[in-house]
């Protein structure tokens, strides 16, 4: 919410919503909605009903998510042992690491404060255990000590655990809602109530989970914080002095920050193969470009280049005062000499540029190589593959009884069992001088080819007096009247 | 290759124009001539493929990218690149649509930096002011006693900026990849006068 919210603020009441089996649900609300008594999971029109004037729009978890990450990214200035919780949480593992910011209570300020500044509302909770800390942050509300506009903080003491979750509600064990509902209903509302029936009953009714997570929140198990996984990100930013426009210097500053990726890039012997610059204005729109590089590379000036077409199209609006250039795909990329003098490496460093040029701009799935197949069927017999992610193949079986062109089946009238003497053809007249065939070919019965329900075929190739070599086909199996069962498929040359 | 001498070469650094239904095989065959990557442009709504069985009688598949552009721009600015890019001595492109002066003359500049050949398939009629030679393709007709497998075509170089224009019948051999001219009087009579 406040990460939207950042980017866009709102005055009064508003909801992100998402869509759940085909009903708009409200994913996330800002204050002004929940004094406004609007829930999160309640149906959209219902919140409409209740607060009209609500103003909503789409939610993206994927970019919450990126957002969270990066969140998490800052705090590891706190400590080195980050992970992301749920979709809206961050674990801290700050043993060891507080008395480098004052101690705890002053860590804690200090990183609600920074959290406030940035707009972000937080609620914390430190403690012995992830479960004490998990449940004091979202549950113990009334015990929060107030750090900032929105922040708020609970530091249970070591040992404490146990009598600072004893009155909170059973969901705050982590719990799935079932079990906890369940709970409820029998009257154990409250941890402290858990605590009081034996744990056998307990696992006998709700089985080992209910108790293993009781044992995680009191601190009678050990749980592990799990680091993120920190791949290494290739990226560089600029923050300009003055707000730039014209394509030129976005160009050269686009150079400079490439160089610092390319290093990085170097130092990791790796390769980018996809890169995306951001230049965001002065009114804080973001201008975003991406481009694909035919085979790893990490050559600043040749990268940098490829940007340019790119650059022309971006708006700049009022001015660009900061730019991110980030790797966004990479591959392993050795050390290789850098030879000036080898022909064929510069030709094919040359072919690369090209590929990434044209990929570029019409699509690299639109530049694209024969690959050999498996297959009898004339049209099956190749694949092709973009050019920029395979290899040329040798080694083609050629024949020169398979056609220069082939083109999907077009009918001409005829339904003998031999080739139609004459017959029109693109709006042509066609006689045959002599044919060959026929050249019998089955279809592959093991997979259900739409083209092929019309059963074999039998090709023919055609010499017609007008002088074009055509390569005909005729489906014997097909018996309706005034279907025609002859086709053109190809063109010799 | 063997490639007779009275049919005037293409000269390389230019862009040639080909049109008739014979204008694939003639470039591919002018391809083949030439070493290294060979550039073949299409338009993207195209329905007709080259068969690598097939046109692999004339050309090496392994040689050949196929690139496809959406529109006629875009296939000239592919064809731009690729000429000029140093690292594609033949380019082959199809085009929709006609070229007007401005773009003919741009190609030229392109295929001349790039020291390439370009080749465009054009339709009938069609052509710019600027390509260098301009030819019409077509099949003809083998003798009813000859194999499928004796090509023949006609090729009529309707243009030629610095040489002869005329019209010659052809036969091409799938296995040796020579050609050879046919006398021009003998109308048929397949004797192969400028064998070898």
């Amino acid at each position: 919410m406040d990460h939207y919210l950042r980017q866009r603020p709102v005055e009064g009441p508003f909801a992100l919503t998402f869509s759940e089996k085909n009903a708009q649900r409200i994913y996330d609300l800002n204050e002004a909605a929940e004094w406004a008594g609007l829930t999160q999971g309640l149906s959209f029109a219902d919140a409409r009903a209740l607060c009209p004037d609500l103003a909503s729009d789409l939610a993206d978890p994927v970019s919450d998510l990126r957002f969270l990450n990066m969140l998490a990214r800052w705090a590891e200035r706190y400590c080195p042992i980050v992970s992301t919780d749920g979709a809206n949480g961050l674990l801290l593992d700050i043993t060891g690491t507080a008395h480098l910011f004052g101690g705890e209570d002053d860590l804690v300020s200090d990183l609600l404060a920074r959290l406030d500044r940035a707009g972000l509302s937080a609620r914390l909770g430190m403690a012995d255990t992830i479960g004490a800390a998990w449940a004091v942050a979202r549950f113990a509300c009334d015990a929060h000590k107030s750090y900032g506009r929105r922040q708020t903080g609970i530091i249970v003491d070591p040992g404490d655990s146990v009598s600072a979750l004893a009155n909170l509600p059973v969901m705050a064990l982590r719990i799935d809602p079932q079990t906890s509902n369940s709970l409820r209903r029998l009257g154990l509302s409250t941890i402290h109530d858990l605590q009081q029936v034996p744990p056998a009953t307990l696992a006998r009714r709700f089985g080992s989970t209910l108790l293993t997570q009781m044992d995680l929140a009191l601190g009678q198990a050990m749980e592990p914080v799990t680091p993120r996984r920190t791949e290494p990100r290739f990226a560089a930013r600029i923050t300009l002095p003055e707000p730039i426009g014209l394509a030129d210097d976005v160009l050269g500053i686009a150079g400079k920050l490439m160089q610092q990726v390319c290093d990085r890039l170097e130092a990791a012997h790796k390769g980018a193969r996809r890169l995306r610059l951001t230049a965001q204005r002065v009114d804080s729109d973001n201008q975003t470009t991406e481009i694909g590089l035919a085979r790893p590379m990490r050559d600043p000036k040749r990268m940098t280049r490829l940007f340019a077409h790119a650059v022309e199209k971006m708006d700049a609006g009022f001015g660009i005062e900061r730019m991110w250039l980030e790797a966004i795909e990479t591959e392993p990329l050795n050390l290789t000499q850098q030879s000036h003098i080898d022909r064929k490496n510069r030709e094919s460093e040359a072919l690369a540029d090209l590929l990434s040029r044209v990929g570029n701009r019409v699509g690299f799935e639109n530049v694209q190589r024969y690959l050999p197949a498996e297959s009898h069927i004339p049209e099956k017999s190749f694949v092709i593959a973009a050019a920029a992610y395979s290899e040329p193949a040798g080694d083609w079986p050629v024949s020169k009884r398979r056609p220069l062109m082939i083109f999907p089946p077009e009918p001409i009238t005829g339904r003998d069992r031999m080739p139609p003497q004459h017959f029109r053809w693109r709006n042509m007249r066609f006689s045959i001088a002599h044919s060959e065939g026929p050249e019998r070919i089955q279809p592959e019965w093991w997979l259900d080819d739409p083209d092929w329900r019309s059963g074999l075929r039998d090709y023919w190739r055609v010499q017609t007096h007008q002088g074009r070599r055509l390569w005909l086909f005729h489906t014997p199996k097909v018996s309706h009247l005034h279907v025609t069962t002859w086709f053109v498929q190809g063109e010799f040359a | 290759m063997h490639f007779p001498d009275q049919i005037p070469k293409l000269k390389n650094r230019r862009v040639h124009e080909v049109c008739g239904p014979a204008a694939v095989p003639y470039a591919l065959m002018m391809a083949s001539r030439a070493a290294g990557t060979i550039m073949f442009i299409d338009a993207a709504h195209s329905a007709e493929r080259l068969h690598p069985a097939g046109a692999g009688c004339f050309v090496d598949i392994s040689r050949l990218l196929v690139a496809r552009g959406k529109s006629q721009a875009d296939i000239l600015w592919i064809a731009e690149e690729a000429l000029r890019s140093r690292c594609v001595p033949v380019v082959i492109a199809r085009l929709p649509e006609s070229v007007d002066l401005t773009a003919g003359r741009r190609l030229q500049l392109a295929a001349e930096a790039g020291r390439s050949l370009g080749l465009f398939l054009i339709r009938d009629g069609e052509g710019s002011n600027t390509a260098e030679t301009r030819w019409h393709c077509t099949q003809v007709n083998t003798a009813p006693d000859r194999p499928l497998d004796s090509t023949l075509f006609q090729w009529t170089c309707i243009k030629n900026k610095t040489g002869t224009t005329g019209t010659w019948t052809v036969h091409w051999n799938a296995e040796t990849h020579h050609i050879n001219c046919l006398a021009p009087t003998g109308g048929g009579s397949l004797s192969q006068t400028a064998a070898g």
